[in-house]
């Protein structure tokens, strides 16, 4: 009867969990990307999306619970990142601060750039995927909107107050939109978005763009727990010592119960 | 004083040593009294696990905690920083902030389940009501602890929260805006607040806890563990051996403890698991919007507590002036339910009559915000009532009627719909599933001392039923 109990528990348990769509409340935006996780283990990817975090995000954006330093984790040495990644003054023990004046920048954009160091940790969402997920759509989603103060909107992000800062990279695009018939409404028209123009070429091909993104996302991702690495992997010594422990728990207690009558 | 005692001559050290102790302190006795001597149920089945793991949880809680206040910086201006910096700089930091994350949702899973399994077998029944209010007044605590630990990380969730709670104590009529300022130090949450609370969570709070857990297994130890049959082991009826020792039990140390070591493994796979590989899980843990540093000029969209105190979040969101006129009408509907059909004089429904009359009377005088606080908080005092609400015959479910049992079902699914419910944002059928709910938990608590009577119940046996391994 117990059993019983507790099988009733388990089925209402399971219904809740199946109940369950997420913890927050969707945001506005499309639906997001899926960003390609293969890229965390790839150290060139690494490295490449921390070159062009430092040279287009790090003029706007600080990451002030990063040190610069850390970057040895994703296998640059000391005078790499000396050389290559540090502004002129800044120290390889210090933090990735910037010089932009949160109350200029306000006045600039209307918002302050949030720091980045853990940004791909707070926008992930129950519903709608990972931070990492969100961010590799929104990097991909700028469209030119000259109705916006900056001349940019963004489809994971509309209104946003960030121009698109990787332009020259991606090249300029317009967003194509449709009035639609709403299928939950006759009466209605939904705008529905169609595809992009491009107004005029970038750097990288498209292809090449996603390829930029998903390494820049992955560094990110990698930045808002730089620990993470080393957290798999002690995860699975741990697990594996556990696995064998309660063997010899397991068999413990019943030598020792063996003769409880 | 006690008779000094000799080690025999020629005795190895060790023996001397303790018997040098054993004349200053009771070391050897106590040891005997709470390990190699309590004797405990032989019949103890897996929910008897969730004490000892409790108790492992707290430990991992205090000494995460203590490492984790020499880097942690209680300033609303370094405070997420230095979270963030324990992440990062601090060596192991980002594991030992993982273990006091993850292990304060273990807490209230440990405990939740520890408070259904003396639920059902009604180890709270005479003569184990301190035990029981004891482990009340530890949830409460835990509650404490875990509301003023969220703040401390100085997150979006950190901060709003806090303020959704805080502002409802300014909800309790006349005094209610001077016991909010009481709480936060300032008429926002703010630095003051993050420092008393900081107080609080790493002094103050623990100390009580601390307390109460002693009280709780010592006041357990001197009348003896209850057991899945209800049956008690150690009265004068109980079988005993030549010895005295009752035969229905079995030394704590070793046999407990090597099951306990087993239970606790397996706990630690599933802990270390989440702390490993999904310390965050899903955003119930660690909550996303946390990872945002606390704007106290930025409202969030939706503002969800952890999910331990959802349950009661949602009874709280569930009292609407509606769920306030329902009351009134229930109210109304016992009285005339007395003067119809109960046996009481005249003079006793008069009285009752009177009373219920006057709460009707508060229940409309007051905002119905208020009541939802004191639904909020009677769900959690009534627990204390328990052992003087269930008039059962019987102690354990096991040998009560089958639809007590499924009374407990539809009781645990209601408080996992609660749970449910308080983490969505709020919905029109979500309220009124929510109200049905908190009517269900109360009338299941109010309404115990009619119903735990009724049924037959079947037959206890004498012993406990024990299958040898």
């Amino acid at each position: 009867m117990m059993k019983n109990i507790i099988a009733k528990l388990l089925i209402a348990a399971s219904a809740g969990l199946g109940l369950a769509g997420g913890v927050q409340a969707a945001g506005g935006g499309i639906e997001w990307d899926k960003f390609p996780k293969e890229k965390m283990t790839d150290m060139a990817a690494l490295q490449n999306g921390a070159k062009l975090f430092v040279n287009y995000c790090l003029n706007c954006h600080s990451a002030a619970f990063m040190r610069y330093n850390r970057l040895k984790d994703i296998g640059l040495t000391e005078a790499q990142i000396k050389d290559n990644l540090l502004f002129a003054g800044d120290k390889v023990g210090e933090t990735m601060k910037v010089s932009l004046d949160p109350k200029q920048a306000k006045d600039w954009f209307g918002a302050t750039p949030p720091d980045l160091t853990v940004i791909a940790r707070s926008r992930a969402s129950a519903s709608q995927g990972s931070g990492a997920d969100y961010l590799y759509t929104y990097m991909r989603t700028f469209y030119r909107d000259e109705t916006k103060a900056t001349g940019w909107n963004n489809l994971a992000f509309p209104s946003v107050a960030m121009p698109h800062a990787l332009w020259e990279l991606q090249g300029e695009r317009a967003a194509v939109f449709a009035d639609e018939p709403d299928p939950h409404d006759a009466s209605k028209k939904i705008h529905v978005f169609k595809g992009y123009e491009q107004l005029s070429p970038g750097k990288l091909t498209p292809a090449q763009y996603d390829e930029a993104m998903a390494d820049l996302v992955a560094y990110l991702q990698w930045m808002g727990e730089p620990a993470q690495g080393e957290r798999f992997r002690l995860g699975v010594l741990v697990l594996l010592f556990l696995s064998v422990f309660t063997v010899f728990a397991w068999r413990l207690n019943a030598s020792y119960w063996k003769d409880v009558k | 004083m006690a008779e000094f005692k000799e080690a025999p001559a020629g005795a190895p050290l060790g023996t001397k040593l303790m018997t040098w102790v054993d004349n200053r302190f009771p070391a050897t006795k106590m040891y005997k009294e709470h390990m190699s001597e309590y004797y405990a149920p032989k019949n103890f089945n897996w929910w008897y696990i969730f004490g000892s793991l409790a108790l492992l949880v707290l430990v991992i809680q205090i000494v995460t905690g203590i490492f984790l206040v020499m880097h942690y910086k209680p300033d609303a201006a370094l405070a997420f920083a230095s979270v963030e910096y324990i992440m990062r700089d601090v060596p192991w930091g980002w594991l030992i902030r993982y273990m006091h994350s993850t292990g304060a949702s273990a807490f209230f899973v440990v405990v939740y389940l520890h408070m259904f399994r003396g639920l059902i077998y009604g180890s709270y029944r005479k003569p184990r009501e301190l035990v029981w209010i004891f482990g009340c007044g530890i949830f409460l605590c835990l509650m404490a602890e875990a509301f003023m630990g969220y703040l401390l990380p100085w997150g979006q969730m950190s901060y709003w929260g806090a303020q959704v709670i805080v502002n409802l104590f300014a909800a309790v009529p006349f005094v209610g805006e001077d016991l909010a300022l009481l709480i936060r130090g300032d008429y926002v949450v703010s630095d003051a607040t993050l420092n008393r609370f900081f107080s609080f969570h790493v002094i103050a709070v623990p100390l009580v806890l601390l307390g109460l857990v002693v009280a709780h297994i010592i006041a357990l130890h001197e009348v003896g563990s209850n057991n899945p049959d209800g049956v008690e082991i150690k009265g004068p009826k109980a079988p005993k051996d030549a010895n005295g020792k009752p035969l229905d039990a079995i030394p704590f140390h070793p046999y407990y403890t090597v099951h306990d070591i087993f239970g606790v493994s397996l706990f630690l796979l599933v802990f270390t698991a989440i702390i490993f590989f999904a310390p965050e899980l899903g955003g119930y843990f660690l909550e996303y919007n946390n990872f945002i540093p606390a704007d106290p000029l930025k409202t969030p969209a939706h503002i969800a507590p952890v999910w331990y105190f959802t349950p009661f979040y949602s009874m709280l969101r569930a009292t609407t002036d509606v769920m306030v006129q329902v009351l009134v009408g229930i109210i109304a509907l016992s009285v005339i339910s007395i003067w119809l059909k109960s046996g009481f004089s005249s003079k006793t429904k008069l009285l009752i009559s009177a009373g219920a009359g006057a709460a009707a009377l508060l229940l409309l005088a007051f905002d119905a915000k208020f009541w939802g606080v004191v639904v909020m908080g009677g769900a959690v005092v009534i627990l204390f009532f328990l052992p003087w609400l269930d008039h059962s015959p019987v102690k354990s479910i096991r040998y009560r009627p089958d639809w007590h049992k499924h009374l407990y079902t539809i009781f645990v699914v209601f408080f996992l719909v609660l749970g449910y419910l308080g983490i969505k944002p709020p919905s029109d059928i979500g309220t009124i599933v929510s109200q049905i709910g908190t009517l269900f938990y109360f009338g299941f608590f109010l309404l115990m001392p009619w119903w735990s009577k009724l049924g037959t119940p079947k037959p206890v046996p004498d012993r406990v039923t024990f299958h040898p391994h």
